[in-house]
């Protein structure tokens, strides 16, 4: 096993003790429910897209640090992307946590600023649907889907 | 009966806890660089060496099928299997061997008397089960309600973790038809005083079901001085293989009860017209079984009645006495599960820190437990957190195992400040 340093960086405790865009977003027009019946968590996810950009990101909900700290710097990296550029980064995100080659996984941290922060989980496979929980509950709020999202 | 003063209390000088884990090949494992310390038993507990090579050598030398072969090997292994019958009688003290039929575990006991027994259940009668349950004790009768038209209902436990005796008592009626509980709560480690819950619901007509998964590894069960209907437990928590488990049923109410799985070996009789059935166990036990996994489990609790089950329930009680004390140390922790009769299960939650993030970092430093929801939700609900952390202790659990389990908790504070 990795050290638990390159998993619980000092970004990741940070934003799991205080998550940015935490709370309920009045206005929003898209949302959906997240649950890792495993471990859980729940987040609840609101979207506010304007003509095609999301314009604001706000989660509500309960998890580990790992899927809190997931969702708080998802919340960041999306605003002002447009759908398309949303989706495209959680298969990058995803790659990154789930790409068999080592290699191109690292290429994908490059352009995920922020985010490869939590390229660490890639090491502790029991924890990875912690950090894409917030990213499958995106998916499903840009598609307006009513069943809260499983991640088992 | 009072459970409290039928435990002895010292551990027997001739209870060798090290000499014991020698018999445990998967102990000497290193996890991580570090010492395997095994705290997730209320999950599955390791399994002896005799038990191991029992089923291997099942495999080697006797492997046939069972109660229908002419030939020598299928006879030796009809033998071992139904010897292993015996040793489960034995072993919980059923007044016959027809009352004990062997399934895939607990989950399954419970599922054939939803299935069969359930088949009587009416629109508005009552099935009682506590709020500390199983999964496994709860949806089958929810899906037995959807089916039949009953209600279920559920008897409230208190902050401790103890059975509510006055809502249990209240909750039973003259529609009570069937009550299930569980003789040790997974999730909290209460000891249900299930003795006089089954006086109080056969005082008013209802059968009842036991869950003995928690309890068979770690408590002497005698069904007959309990007087349950059903007593259901499994084999790979009780040092014995996956897949195999038992369901006690008083002969009386089995022989009443329809089959609920058709097939091979069940039948008496067999034509188009209509088909008549086995005489119990058989008559529940449809297709081939686990005939290795059920040998296994006779090896299994021949080895625990070697040890002596109260010397191991004495045993695992002072590594409960202290990790509790120890825990009460640890800034932020906080027990979940605290009735005075509890088995070796210590559930807690530390403030600001979740279950999961306690759980891998335990896991670094070789030390497995479990940690979530416990297939309890409501017991989560009902305590107000997601998940908690569980060490589950066994008879190979040490004192120096409680110390590395609280030595891995001090560095989850390095981590998270």
């Amino acid at each position: 096993m990795s050290d638990l340093r390159d998993l619980y960086q000092e970004v990741i405790i940070d934003h799991s003790r205080r998550p940015r865009n935490f709370g309920p977003l009045p206005g929003h027009n898209h949302h959906a429910e997240g649950f890792n019946p495993l471990c859980g968590d729940k987040l609840t996810l609101y979207l506010k897209v304007v003509d095609g950009i999301i314009e604001e990101v706000r989660f509500e909900g309960a998890g580990c640090a790992i899927s809190t700290a997931s969702a708080s710097l998802m919340s960041e990296a999306l605003k002002g992307k447009n759908e398309a550029q949303a989706e495209e980064l959680f298969a990058r995100f995803h790659a990154l946590l789930t790409e068999a080659d080592e290699k191109q996984a690292a290429n994908q941290a490059e352009s995920l600023g922020k985010l490869q922060v939590l390229a660490g989980v890639r090491d502790f496979p029991a924890r990875i649907k912690c950090a894409t929980l917030a990213w499958h509950t995106l998916h499903a709020a840009l598609h307006d889907q009513a069943a809260p999202v499983s991640t088992e | 009966m009072n459970a409290l003063t039928e435990r002895p209390e010292a551990v027997p000088a001739t209870f060798d806890v090290m000499r014991l884990r020698d018999d445990f090949p998967i102990l000497e494992r290193r996890v991580h660089g570090k010492p395997l310390v095994y705290l997730d038993n209320a999950a599955t507990s390791q399994k002896p060496r005799c038990v191991i090579e029992r089923e291997a050598r099942y495999y080697a030398e006797t492997n046939a099928n069972i109660h229908r072969g002419i030939h020598f090997l299928s006879q030796e292994a009809t033998e071992a299997y139904e010897a292993a019958r015996d040793s489960v009688r034995r072993f919980i003290n059923a007044g016959r061997r027809e009352e004990i039929v062997f399934v895939r575990g607990t989950t399954e006991a419970i599922n054939l008397v939803a299935a069969s027994y359930g088949q009587r259940i009416k629109p508005g009668d009552e099935i009682l089960i506590t709020v500390m349950e199983h999964h496994s004790n709860i949806v089958p009768w929810q899906l037995l309600c959807e089916r039949s038209g009953a209600i279920l209902r559920v008897a409230s436990i208190d902050d401790a973790g103890e059975l509510d005796m006055a809502s249990f008592e209240q909750q039973l009626g003259p529609h009570t038809r069937l009550v299930a509980m569980t003789h040790v709560s997974n999730a909290l480690g209460t000891i249900n005083p299930v003795r006089k819950m089954i006086d109080l619901a056969h005082s008013h007509g209802a059968v009842v079901l036991v869950d003995g998964a928690q309890a068979a590894p770690h408590l002497e069960v005698d069904v007959q001085s309990l007087d349950c209907d059903f007593y259901a437990f499994s084999g790979h928590k009780l040092y014995g293989p996956t897949g195999v488990g038992v369901l006690y049923g008083k002969a009386a109410l089995l022989d009443s009860m329809p089959p609920w799985q058709g097939g091979g070996d069940m039948i008496r009789q067999v034509t188009f017209a209509r088909s008549t059935w086995n005489d119990l166990p058989y008559k529940f036990e449809a297709g081939t079984p686990n005939i290795a996994g059920g040998i296994g489990l006779g090896t299994a609790i021949g080895y625990l009645e070697n040890i002596g089950l109260d010397a191991i329930a004495a045993h695992e009680r002072a590594l409960l006495r202290q990790a509790t004390a120890r825990a009460a140390a640890v800034p932020g922790l906080r027990l979940i599960g605290t009735a005075r009769d509890k088995a070796g299960i210590l559930s807690f939650v530390i403030d600001d820190v979740h279950a999961h993030d306690v759980g891998t970092i335990l896991d670094s430093e070789g030390v497995a437990v479990r940690t979530g929801h416990h297939c309890a939700m409501p017991v989560m609900e009902r305590f107000g957190v997601p998940a908690t952390v569980r060490a589950s202790f066994a008879l190979y659990s040490t004192p120096g195992e409680v110390d590395a389990l609280f030595a891995a908790l001090a560095k989850v504070r390095e981590v998270f400040g």
